[in-house]
Formats: C-alpha cells, structure tokens, sequence
C-alpha cells in the first residue's frame, strides 16, 4: 500500500493534502442522516398538493350554480372550535417532544394520547359538519364551489386521519423499543407533519371560512 | 342526490364490479393475436425461469435488492420492454394512416385507434423515458458522488414497484376491458364520465396514480443522495454535470408530481363521486384541469432531457479528451432551465384565448428558454474543438442528438409564437416537433447513457456493429419518419385523424412510414446488439477488466466493472471537478490491503409487497370491485407499517469478503495490465 494515497483524515476535504485520495479511516454512517431533509422535501410537495387545492377553490370558490354560498352554509362557532382543537393538539404534540428531549417516556406517551384525543375530537367536529353539509343536500356533487371546498378540507380532514394512524404506530413503537434514536426520529417526522398541518389548517381556516362569511 | 352519486349506469355486480365476459376484447383479431403472442411468450419466460430454477435468485438478488446499482438495471429493463409496446403502437398508427386513403377505413376501428394514440403517449412518457432517465441516474449518480447507496434504499426499492405496478396495469388494459380514447392528457370533459363512461380513463388514471408515487419519491432520494452523500471535497461546483442535471430533475420532479397526483385525483373525484371540478354543468371549469396538467406537463418534459443533457456533457468530455468547456454556464444554464420550465406552461393552449398580453408573456418565456439551452450546445461543441475526438458509439449519439436537437429546438421556438401557433396549434408540426426533441434528445441521450454505461454495469461493452447498424437505423428513420409530418403540418393536417380525404398527401404518411419501419430495424438492431454482446461478453474484444474502458474522468470509473455491491473499498476524498482524470493524473495507486468491514443497508421484500397491494387496489379502483380495493388498500396499509417495526435494516460486509473481492480485482488488473 503506498502511504500517498491512503490517510485516517475523517471526513474534512483535505485541500491541504493534494495527494490524499481515500478515506482509509471510515466511521459507519449514522442511520437516517438525511431523514430530516428527506422528509422536509416530502413535505414541500405536500404543500404543493394543497396548492392546488387552494388554487382550485380560488378558481370555483364562487361558482355556486344557483345554490347556497359560504355565507348561508358555514357556522363559524363550530369551526372556531374545531379550530382550537387542532391548535391545542399541536401545543400538546410540543410537549410531547419536549418530554422526548428529556427522556421522559410515560410523559412523552402521554402527551402523545392527548394529542390524539384533540386530533380525534377535530375529525369528529369535521365529520359532523360534513354530514351535517350532505343531509341538507349540499353535498360536493351539488355545485363546483362545494366540490372544491369539501376536496379542500376533506384532504386536509384525510391527511390528519393518516396523522393518526401513525401517531397510534408510534407510540405502539415507543412502548416497545423506548426512546431510542430512530424512535426520536420518526417522532421528529411526525411532529413536522402534525404542525405542517396545522398551518394548513389555518390558510383554510382563513381563506375558506373567514374570508368566505366576507362575500 | 343518490342517482348523481352513483356516476355510471352499468350494472355493477358487488363481486365482480362492472367486469364481465365481454369486457374482454375477444371481438378485436389483432388484440387477441397479440394476447396469444404475449401469453405465450410470457409462459415461456416463466418456463425457463423455473427450469433453470432461477426465481430464488431473482428474488433474493434483484426483486428484493436496496442496492441502487441493481434497481437501476432493472428500471433500464422496464423502459426497454415497454419501449417495445409503445413502439408497437406507433408502427400500427403508421400503417393505419398510410392505408385510410381513398375511401378506405384502414384497419383499425375508432374505438381501438384512439386507444393506440393515447396508450402510445402514456407509455412512451411514463413508462420508457421515465424508467430509462430514472434508471440511469439511479445507477450513475451514487458512483459519481462516490456515495456507497442512495440516502433511502428501501424507498428506491419501493419507488421502482410502485414504477412496474403502473406498467402493470397499463398492459393489463390492453386484454381487459379497454385504454382512455383521450389522448395521452385526458382532457375533459371528453375524459369525464359521461363521455367516457368506460374503464378506459380510470386506467389511465390509476396507472399514473400508482407509478407517480413512485416516481415522486424517487425524486426525494436522489435530491438527498445528492445534498447529503457526496465523498469529502465534492463541493456542489466540482460535482459532474450529470448529477448537476440530476439534482435539477429531481427537483423538477418534487416540484411537479405532486400537480400531476392533485389534478387527477379531481378527476377522479369527477369520475367516482360525482363532482363538478371538470365538468360544463354546476360552474365546473374544464379549462383548469388544461392549466393544471400542463403545470406539470411543461416541467414533465425538462424532467425528461435535462438527464439527457447530462448524458451528453459527460460523453463529450470523456471522447473528446477534455474537460468539458464552460462547467460553470453549464450548471447555470441547467439552473436557468429548471426554473423557466415553470414559467411556459401556457404555451401549450394559446388558443384558448387568454388575450394579447398573456398569451406574450409566454411566448418570450418560451423563447427565452433557447438561451441557456442554446450555450449547452455551444459548450458542447466547445469541448470538441481542438479535442481528440474518437468516434465510438455514445459520441455518434450525442452528434446525431446536436443536429437533430437543434433542428427541433428551432421549430419550438417557431411555435412560441402565438400568432404561428394558431395556424399550427394540433397539427402535425406540433407532433414532429415533440417527437425532434424528444427521440433527437431524450431517446438519443438514452441510447448514448447506455452505451457509456453498460461495460459499468456489466463488465463488458456493447457490440459496435450491431450498435452502428442501430444507430444508423434509427437516425436515418427519425428523419423519414417525422419530416414529412412537418409538411402535413404546415399544410393544415391536424393530429389523431384515422382517415383522409385528400389523396395528394398520401405519399407524405409513406414516406413516414417507411421511417417508422426504419426505426423498427434499428430496434431490432438494439436487441440483437445485447444479444451478440452477451454471447461475445468474454471475448477481449468487449470485455473491461479495468474499470475504465472509456479512459473516462469522473468517480464510477475509478471502481470495478461491474462495480462491487459496495461501490467503493475506501470513500474517495475530491479535490477536483473531474475526480478520477484527476486521480489518474497525479498517480493515484491502489491500496491493496487495509479493508474493513463496509456498512450497508439490508435487502427486503417490503417494497414490493405494498406496490403488489397498490396494483390490486387499483384493479379493484378501475373495475369498481370495492372488496378488492378495501382489501388490498387494508393490505397496503398493514405492510408499510408492518415494515416500519423492522428496526434491522442494515448490516456489515464482514472484512473477508471485502478482502476476497477486492483480491480479485487485484488480480484482474494484473492480467489486464499483462495482456
């Protein structure tokens, strides 16, 4: 072996040393490095879906075909406390993690069902004035306006089902193995997306509910 | 209410959905002839499989493998045998507009020719370019970057099933029932349920639906592999331009798919729950779903020849002898186009009256877009000046692609502008156009990527011969068969007709298909060329013992042909933008001793288990048999999160069988150096 071309360098490009061509002294890679950012650029083009979707009811938002508009069908006390439900449960999913940080299992696990209990109660208030929306007959078959507005929020009301189904898995998981890293990790992921929808939640909460009851 | 919620009036039976026994194409001669061609062939496939007892090789070396090297391979193979179908489906409507003159219906009925045209575009876009481009960067890019796997190896294993799962249904359509008669976007209202009530449409749908997962997350994997695994010293400006061209495609694709998953996910909901996105009743807007698609239509095609662009900057450095000029503008350039791609779309339906000024905006977009691309030309002959330039096969592809490319970049910048593209909107000048700059670009790229790349991944070139006869084939072809669709199209002949009235433009659709017939001897040439390279594989002729038959400059050539699951003994540390010229010129030796044990990630079934689900799902989607979508969405459902309570996901390559391979390497130089 010529000693020319081999080095213990770990890791820093060696622009000192021309000749060094190989890492002779390498540490394993620690698993899930790119996780984080993996898992951001998922998100961005989740964010893009919901453009579309936000595009879409800008487009036929107003497109009423004769019937009711947001002014005769939204009840905004209902949605205000749906509203605060998904809000809560994004604080509670804070100290979830805050729990995490400290290695505190049965308080990370806790805070993790409450935040399921508030994610329920939020599809469960969806699920009431979503039926409540099709007994009327106005369902998203009754005019482009209620298509996208029940695409819209329903797609939304779908991402945070899938939210907690793994949010189940998770903590299933972390009972099982405790906090290790990859446990840490895939909390990590879902916290990102419990807040990422969240901020959905409040563009539609502005642009669909609020902004609708101004027309 | 409940009669608009149940969107068709076929009778739905609650085990078999809408299928019945005539959904089976029995009454179609030429659909049933294929089916027994096919049928057999495939009996004979899995014969051979089983005699030579090769499915728990296939299955523990290749179906279940994370390594990217393998995948890459095998999405290569599925863009090479759907390019047989799609070309099939080209040389029919050839022959079928070369015979529907004077009076006579050719040979093919409505129903079945407006399959063909829209399977032919589905497949050609999604299911060969898109496995041929994602293959390549799959296989390449980790070596470039002297990466040992990409960032997800699961996801890239998941990402090729989900991929094959959509292929799967789109030639599942051809037997049973029927493909979309749209066009290769489904526009509506023609694409809605009332007019096309049939499973044609939600074929489509869900082929796209399945393989766009696929495609999506690949794309995340590779922008990470590239951000987050490049060798010490790699600096994103002493990357190769081929992964510069990756890393803007895969951010195309990140950035567009999720478009594409939205707007026919509406179109679903239009077809399957009776809303009014799409239609031209209840305030529905059909001309959204035209700006949505080609939102990501447009990007869809800088998806598809940035790679290519790639392909062709490493080919000319490397057979020319030089660094590839201006690697600078090169980048900006490929940056530029990522960007513009997104800033055009509209191009595509000037006719739908958006007025002056809009309408201009996008036709400078457009035009603008010539620019950057416009100095990779310039680049790339730049290199060859004053270069050593040796002819081998790669090189002829990217002069045939300079020329041709050139040639169809002209035209589109003749169609950006929107008074031209009135008289030309839907003519043939449009479908010469896109088939100049895609088979000129993507399909040529390809052909040059492979070429480049085989002796890489399996340690032995390519035929020259049977590669010339090809590609002189297909190059000679390209231009019989497409020039003369510049002049019907100039002359006012709109795309998709099955009949004319006209007979004087008879002699235009001959010589076009006398190009089309060209083009199927080059394909031929193509098959026979892998054939006769496999056989002669050990000959000294094609065979590479070193690593680097090409004398080529970047970090793949700096490892064994074929590469070791490990890619690398050491990871390469980088201290210039072509690593391995740089390596070789400053007299790198390598180690022969001092290995140890190399982490890696674990094979598994996972990914094709749930893709398995998903192309049950979307039979049972398509066919409205929803038992079988519950199940199988069940189903999908429980393997992804069975597979995340799989916490062993990697192991290590003891330091024996590191020392074992790398011997043999060592003793293959020995003997190449020798001979």
């Amino acid at each position: 072996m010529s000693a020319a071309t081999v080095t213990d360098t770990t890791g820093s490009p060696a622009g000192e040393d021309r000749d060094i061509f190989l890492l002779i002294d390498e540490h394993d890679h620690p698993e899930g490095a790119s996780t984080m950012l993996g898992f951001w650029i998922y998100l961005m083009s989740d964010c893009l879906i919901f453009a579309m979707l936000f595009a879409t009811y800008g487009v036929l938002g107003t497109s009423y075909a004769g019937g009711p508009g947001p002014k005769q069908l939204f009840e905004l006390p209902l949605v205000a406390l749906n509203t605060s439900m998904l809000l809560l449960s994004s604080i509670t999913y804070g100290f979830a993690m805050l729990a995490m940080t400290d290695g505190k299992q049965r308080a990370t696990q806790a805070w993790l069902a409450v935040t399921g209990l508030f994610g329920l109660a939020f599809l469960c208030i969806e699920m009431y004035e979503f039926t409540g929306l099709i007994r009327e007959g106005h369902g998203p078959w009754s005019s482009a306006f209620l298509s996208s507005f029940f695409t819209l929020v329903g797609t939304h009301g779908l991402h945070v089902t899938f939210g907690l189904v793994w949010l189940v898995t998770l903590m299933v998981q972390v009972q099982w193995k405790g906090l290790i890293p990859a446990n840490r990790r895939r909390l990590m992921c879902l916290s990102l997306f419990w807040h990422f929808l969240d901020v959905i939640w409040i563009g539609v909460f502005t642009f669909v509910y609020l902004m609708g009851m101004l027309r | 209410m409940a009669t608009n919620m149940t969107p068709s009036p076929l009778d739905v039976s609650p085990i078999f959905g809408r299928f019945t026994l005539e959904s089976l194409p029995l009454h179609e001669p030429i659909v049933v002839g294929t089916f027994c061609v096919v049928a057999m062939g495939g009996l004979a496939l899995l014969a051979t499989l089983t005699y030579f007892k090769l499915w728990a090789y296939l299955w523990k070396e290749w179906f279940t493998s994370v390594d990217h090297k393998k995948i890459g391979v095998m999405y290569v193979i599925l863009g090479i045998v759907m390019l047989l179908r799609g070309f099939s489906d080209a040389i029919m409507m050839r022959a079928q507009q070369v015979m529907a003159f004077h009076g006579s219906e050719g040979y093919l009925n409505p129903h079945h020719y407006d399959q063909i045209f829209t399977a032919h575009g589905v497949i050609m876009i999604f299911f060969v370019a898109m496995p041929l481009v994602t293959g390549l960067m799959n296989y390449v890019v980790p070596l470039q970057i002297g990466a040992r796997d990409v960032s997800f190896p699961f996801l890239n294993n998941f990402s090729f099933w989900m991929t094959a799962g959509g292929a799967i249904i789109v030639m599942m359509s051809l037997f049973v029932g029927e493909f979309a008669q749209t066009g290769w976007l489904a526009m509506p209202p023609l694409s809605g349920i009332s007019y096309s009530p049939g499973v044609g449409v939600d074929y489509y749908i869900w082929s796209l639906q399945i393989a766009g997962v696929g495609t999506l997350l690949s794309g995340v994997n590779l922008i990470c592999t590239i951000v987050k695994m490049r060798a010490p010293g790699m600096t994103m400006m002493k990357m190769p331009i081929f992964c510069w061209t990756s890393l803007c495609t895969n951010i195309l694709i990140v950035a567009a798919f999720p478009v594409l998953t939205a707007v026919l996910a509406l179109l679903s909901l239009d077809r399957y729950a009776g809303t009014a996105f799409f239609t031209n009743t209840l305030g529905g807007n059909p001309m959204m779903y035209v700006n949505l698609i080609w939102i990501w239509g447009h990007p869809e095609v800088y998806i598809l020849i940035l790679p290519a662009f790639g392909v062709f900057s490493e080919v000319v450095s490397t057979f020319s002898g030089k660094r590839l000029f201006g690697y600078t503008s090169m980048v900006y350039a490929t940056a530029v186009i990522t960007l513009l791609a997104y800033v055009v779309w509209l191009h595509h339906f000037f006719t739908m009256g958006s007025g002056a000024s809009v309408n201009s905006f996008f036709g400078i977009t457009t035009m603008v877009i010539s620019i950057p691309t416009g100095a990779k030309i310039f680049n790339w002959l730049f290199t060859m000046y004053r270069g050593r330039v040796r002819f081998e096969l790669p090189m002829m592809w990217a002069i045939a692609f300079m020329f041709t490319f050139t040639i169809g970049g002209m035209t589109g910048v003749l169609l950006a502008v929107p008074p031209a593209d009135f008289v030309l909107h839907n003519s043939l000048f449009l479908v010469a156009h896109f088939h100049n700059v895609i088979i000129g670009g993507v399909v040529f790229g390809m052909f040059a990527g492979i070429n480049y790349w085989f002796p890489k991944a399996f340690g032995f070139k390519l035929d020259p011969f049977w590669g010339k006869v090809s590609f002189w084939t297909w190059v000679s072809g390209f231009y019989f068969a497409f020039m003369p669709l510049y002049v019907l199209g100039l002359m006012g002949v709109t795309r998709r007709l099955r009949t004319f009235d006209d007979p004087s433009l008879q002699i235009w659709f001959e010589i076009a298909a006398f190009g089309a017939f060209l083009i199927a001897i080059g394909i031929a040439a193509l098959l026979m060329q892998i054939y006769v390279s496999i056989r002669d594989r050990n000959t000294a002729r094609l065979r590479d013992t070193t690593g680097d038959p090409w004398n080529g400059r970047t970090l793949e050539w700096a490892t064994s042909s074929p590469p070791p699951d490990y890619n690398f003994a050491f990871t390469p540390v980088v201290h210039d933008g072509e690593a391995w010229a740089d390596m070789k010129q400053r007299g790198f030796v390598r180690p022969t001793e001092g290995f140890k044990p190399i982490h890696m990630p674990r094979n598994t079934g996972a990914g094709l288990i749930i893709a398995g689900f998903s192309v049950g799902f979307g039979v049972g989607m398509i066919w409205y048999v929803w038992w079988l979508a519950a199940i199988c969405f069940v189903g999908m459902l429980g393997a992804a999160i069975g597979h995340t309570f799989n916490y062993k996901r990697d192991y290590h390559i003891p330091v024996d069988e590191v020392i074992e391979t790398e011997g043999r390497r060592t003793r293959q130089l020995a003997a190449g150096a020798v001979a």
